[in-house]
């Protein structure tokens, strides 16, 4: 069977705008495997010489253990706050619901140095510049749009038949929520909840502004590049990679696809 | 509490708005103990809201809901103990199907020795043994249905209450289930309300039928009685096939229909008095007390009989069912056929 023209363009088409995203990672890798002491393209040999820098180096471990719960708790935040919020959003009817609706997508529409810059005012008054909580809060802004698309859109979906039965087969309201309606939107709950955790974890901009000491990996990698270029940074943005890669399957495996919830 | 015979359920003058719309319109009826109740009507006619209105599901702007002489109108449904089968079954598609049929028992914390034992009898009285560790997805449509009907009858509920529990099967099993609910429903002496816009499914089903269009109850009667004794023209054309004219009693046991026409009744109501005369399909005989003759404009094979659309001279256009012996009658060709007095029904 022929391929139609059309189709043939589409793939090449396709291939070409995937061969570009990809581009940096087949750029990254070598470099990260590299013998050479500076940035070189191709490497003139393969060591493992900048993992191992990466991993005997306490501040890019400390770094990286701090972006760790940062994104955790972030994530935890964002979950405790986003959930009820979506529930409230989809299944209330009160007075000025449309506008939190609108409201709560707000930290993506607003630029984020805009924010960065706010949030610096408030919190150096509140002197929670430099602390890892304080930076928490504020990825917790960031992430919530987030967690509320992706809960509403599952809350949209959901049959509430489901509860009704649960109810009337002799469970309370806690029970229906935690037995019935909890456990349903498990899917959407990982996704919303892992999107979060990405969502702080490759965050620069507002921990530029108010991380202070306390670097995240992301930052600790921003001032890698200004201070040093070594390839270093090539090793541990391939480590990086690898981590939100692997969130990603996971989300793919036991949430719900992004696809779904973007209705 | 109530004696023997009298009503196990009872609904008084409920009423429910949804804005202008008038869902019922001060509804009372009652179900005796042990008895199966058909609430039937077609899309609209108020009959799922009174089901969620006994259910618990929405509240009445108006009247009582009693249950064995307690009243439930204000209790919410998890505390009213009423089993129920959804139209799409509502099974919980996170849960295995003894945890559908445990699910009941656990939210009344029964023992764990006692839930085993009570899911693995409702799971065989609906035959699904072996089928415990399945998820609902992994079920047929009418396997589904029996998952739905165990977890409904496995808390020993004061109620069961079933909306259109059949819709989604195919004829062949829909027979089946409606039979297998039935036997269960007298096994186990449920008190049962049956939500379905099938009059030929309320039929087979009943103990007796509540008819219900616009919010209100037309005639709550026996199958037969609203069959053969339809008390309006709504019942009269809701269920079954039906011939139905209206006219005038010219003396006691004659009526003129509006065309003209003259028949014999049986019927004792004055003369002069406007009424509705009905004649099922299948009463006409090839002759009887009232002939018509007239010209076949539409003829259908049906296997077991034959049905006729007949114009008539001077009059009424009639439906008529015979049994399916000799040649199929073509279109044009002349037929008559008659009905005897007390075939037809005067309201």
């Amino acid at each position: 069977m022929r391929t139609p023209p059309s189709r043939r363009l589409l793939v090449i088409a396709c291939g070409l705008i995937y061969f570009f995203l990809m581009l940096p990672l087949l750029v990254v890798f070598p470099i990260s495997l590299s013998s050479a002491p500076y940035m070189q393209f191709p490497p003139p040999g393969l060591s493992w010489q900048w993992y191992e820098r990466y991993l005997d180096d306490p501040q890019w471990i400390d770094a990286t253990w701090r972006s760790l719960y940062i994104g955790a708790a972030t994530a935890i935040f964002a979950l405790a706050l986003g959930v009820p919020l979506a529930f409230a959003l989809v299944r209330g009817r009160f007075f000025g619901r449309v506008l939190i609706d609108r409201l709560a997508l707000a930290p993506v529409i607003v630029p984020t140095i805009i924010l960065s810059v706010a949030v610096y005012g408030l919190f150096a008054k509140l002197k929670l510049i430099g602390t890892w909580y304080g930076l928490v809060i504020a990825h917790t802004v960031l992430a919530l749009p987030f967690v509320v698309l992706v809960i509403v859109a599952g809350l949209r979906d959901f049959d509430r038949s489901l509860e009704q039965a649960a109810e009337g087969l002799g469970a309370s309201r806690w029970r229906t929520l935690s037995r019935v309606t909890l456990p349903l939107l498990r899917p959407s709950l990982v996704s919303a909840g892992l999107l979060a955790f990405i969502s702080s974890f490759d965050e620069v901009v507002v921990a530029l502004f108010l991380a202070g000491a306390n670097m995240t990996l992301p930052k600790k990698m921003f001032d890698n590049i200004l201070m040093e270029i070594d390839p270093t940074i090539a090793a541990v943005s391939v480590m990086q990679i690898l981590l939100v890669s692997v969130v990603l399957v996971l989300i793919g495996r036991f949430g719900r696809g992004l696809k779904d919830s973007a209705r | 509490m109530s004696a023997s015979g009298s009503a196990d359920l009872l609904i008084e003058g409920v009423g429910k708005r949804f804005g202008d719309v008038v869902a019922l319109d001060h509804v009372s009826l009652q179900v005796a103990q042990g008895e199966l109740l058909t609430i039937l009507g077609p899309s609209g006619s108020g009959k799922t809201t009174l089901l969620k209105v006994v259910a618990g599901f929405e509240t009445p702007d108006a009247g009582r809901v009693t249950v064995g002489g307690v009243e439930i109108t204000a209790l919410p449904p998890a505390k009213r103990d009423i089993g129920m089968v959804f139209q799409n079954y509502a099974l919980f598609p996170h849960l295995s199907v003894a945890a559908n049929v445990a699910f009941p028992l656990e939210m009344r914390n029964v023992a764990k020795p006692e839930i085993e034992r009570r899911v693995a009898e409702a799971l065989a009285m609906v035959e699904l043994k072996g089928y415990e560790a399945r998820l609902p997805r992994q079920l047929s449509g009418g396997q589904q249905q029996r998952v739905a009907l165990a977890r409904a009858i496995v808390f020993n509920p004061r109620l069961l209450l079933l909306d259109e529990p059949f819709g989604a099967l195919d004829r062949k099993l829909r027979e089946t289930m409606q039979l297998e609910v039935r036997r269960l429903q007298r096994r186990l002496g449920l008190t049962t309300i049956f939500i379905t816009h099938d009059q030929e499914e309320a039929l087979v089903l009943s103990d007796r039928i509540a008819v219900m269009n616009r919010g209100t109850i037309q005639q709550i009667a026996t199958t037969t009685e609203i069959y053969e004794r339809p008390a309006n023209d709504f019942v009269a054309d809701f269920v079954g096939e039906s011939n139905i004219f209206h006219g005038t009693m010219s003396a006691p046991g004659m009526v003129v229909l509006d065309g003209g026409r003259a028949l014999q009744v049986r019927s004792d109501k004055p003369a002069g008095a406007k009424v509705g005369v009905l004649m099922r399909p299948e009463r006409f005989a090839p002759s009887g007390a009232n002939a018509f003759s007239g010209e076949v404009i539409e003829s259908v094979y049906l296997g077991t009989s034959f049905k006729l659309r007949l114009a008539c001279e001077g009059g009424p256009e009639l439906l008529v069912r015979q049994p399916a012996r000799g040649a199929l009658p073509a279109a044009g060709a002349r037929v008559t056929v008659g009905i005897e007095p007390e075939s037809i029904h005067v309201f």
